[in-house]
């Protein structure tokens, strides 16, 4: 007989994750003290908070690099493929139809794929704002716009993803897969149905 | 037990985002302005605190001025006939101005329909005289070491002045509190905050932003590879 849990994430899947979560957080924290007036009142001390941002920003970076030079490559390019691919059935649950899902369900690969195209835009937009600060021809008049709109989008994705993770009866089960690496099975086999069964 | 066949969405859903974002480098702005007034009722429904309000606040010491009405006190000196120094109650009483105008920031942002009120500045220089040589007002923050300057031609363009209120309220802490430097046609950084000196001199001495390579004359859309 199978054992009732089964691994969910790797090791190093769990690392991205939490890199990325620490990162987007301490970002978001800081970056609102910089963009909001009530807050900067607050605050006040922009120097120290603008120092945390770019330095916060640096560290995320360099932690995702090093995860993926020191962790479990093979496992991580199997995690993108499957993020990549949707099915007749990711495209029904799009639709808000029931269809069994994989170890992603749809939305979590949506939500995965907007959060890559994210990071990489704040990092441009991020990085076009230090430079611009030093150099004209780096200067352009809506960098600010993007990295403020990618900051709204993204506060509504992280709200979303946290009433899932946390709140919501049905599927907060998923948070200990994401701290543990392992989830209950029979949980899977609703939830992640089609992953699962492969798995039995 | 994939059924039908599998499509590489994915990757092409990342690379469309990435390419949209990254055009908007060039339309964002525009899009941001059409946006910006369709979401006004939003915007107005939510406490200031938890929405931006358009305005951010640049600030480049580690300590934000505060303003006590009873001590405050702004000096006019350098080369001047007589050199002043002015109670907030005393500069209150001098002829005083209204204008509602655009605020721009070098960094891409701006803010329209601003309803300031002030003292222009030949009324206020007045009060201590400007001598033969007087060519550059130099403004000294309470924020150290900000400080920027404004030639008197600048300084006496129709809608430049040293303003006091702003949207109807004394000027708030986080604006510049008691008084700030407006200048429209000029970006943000030479409107300097929490005012306390005006010097009057013959020559410009670089302010803060211009020691960073910023331009001296930061005229809107024509200054700093704008």
């Amino acid at each position: 007989m199978a054992s009732d849990r089964i691994e969910r994430f790797t090791r190093t899947e769990r690392a991205v994750h939490w890199v990325h979560a620490t990162a987007f957080m301490t970002l978001l924290a800081s970056g609102l003290t910089l963009w909001l007036p009530r807050l900067s009142e607050l605050v006040a001390r922009r120097p120290l908070v603008k120092a945390v941002h770019i330095d916060a920003a640096v560290a995320w970076l360099v932690a995702l690099a090093v995860v993926v030079a020191v962790g479990d490559r093979r496992r991580l390019r199997e995690t993108l493929r499957e993020l990549d691919l949707f099915d007749d059935d990711d495209l029904l649950w799009l639709r808000r139809h029931p269809a069994p899902q994989g170890r992603f369900n749809a939305g979590q690969k949506v939500n995965a794929i907007l959060t890559g195209a994210f990071a990489v835009l704040f990092a441009v937009s991020g990085t076009l704002l230090w430079l611009g600060e030093r150099d004209h021809a780096f200067r352009f008049a809506s960098t600010i716009v993007l990295h403020d709109g990618l900051t709204l989008v993204s506060l509504a994705l992280f709200a979303g993803h946290l009433y899932l993770a946390v709140l919501h009866p049905a599927t907060r089960h998923a948070l200990r897969g994401i701290t543990t690496g392992s989830v209950d099975r029979q949980w899977a086999l609703v939830h992640h149905r089609k992953w699962a069964r492969g798995r039995e | 037990m994939e059924r039908g066949e599998t499509r590489t969405y994915g990757r092409r859903a990342f690379l469309g985002v990435t390419a949209v974002g990254l055009s908007s480098l060039l339309w964002g702005r525009a899009a941001w302005r059409d946006l910006g007034g369709a979401a006004q009722p939003l915007e107005n429904a939510l406490p200031p605190a938890l929405f931006p309000t358009g305005w951010r606040i640049y600030t480049v010491a580690d300590h934000m001025p505060s303003f006590d009405r009873a001590t405050w006190r702004l000096r006019i000196d350098g080369l001047v006939g007589r050199p002043r120094t002015l109670s907030y109650d005393e500069l209150r009483a001098l002829p005083s101005a209204e204008q509602v105008s655009t605020f721009h920031c070098v960094t891409g942002w701006s803010v329209s329909n601003v309803h300031w009120r002030g003292v222009r500045f030949d009324d206020l220089l007045a009060t201590a005289g400007l001598r033969q040589d007087a060519n550059v007002l130099t403004f000294v923050s309470a924020e150290k070491p900000y400080v920027d300057t404004l030639t008197l031609a600048q300084a006496r363009l129709p809608d430049a002045m040293l303003a006091y209120e702003m949207d109807g309220r004394p000027l708030p802490r986080e604006h510049g509190a008691p008084v700030r430097v407006v200048i429209p046609d000029m970006y943000g950084y030479k409107g300097v905050k929490w005012v306390e000196r005006i010097s009057v001199d013959s020559v410009a001495e670089p302010g803060y932003w211009e020691q960073r390579g910023y331009d001296s004359d930061a005229w809107v859309g024509r200054s700093n590879g704008l």
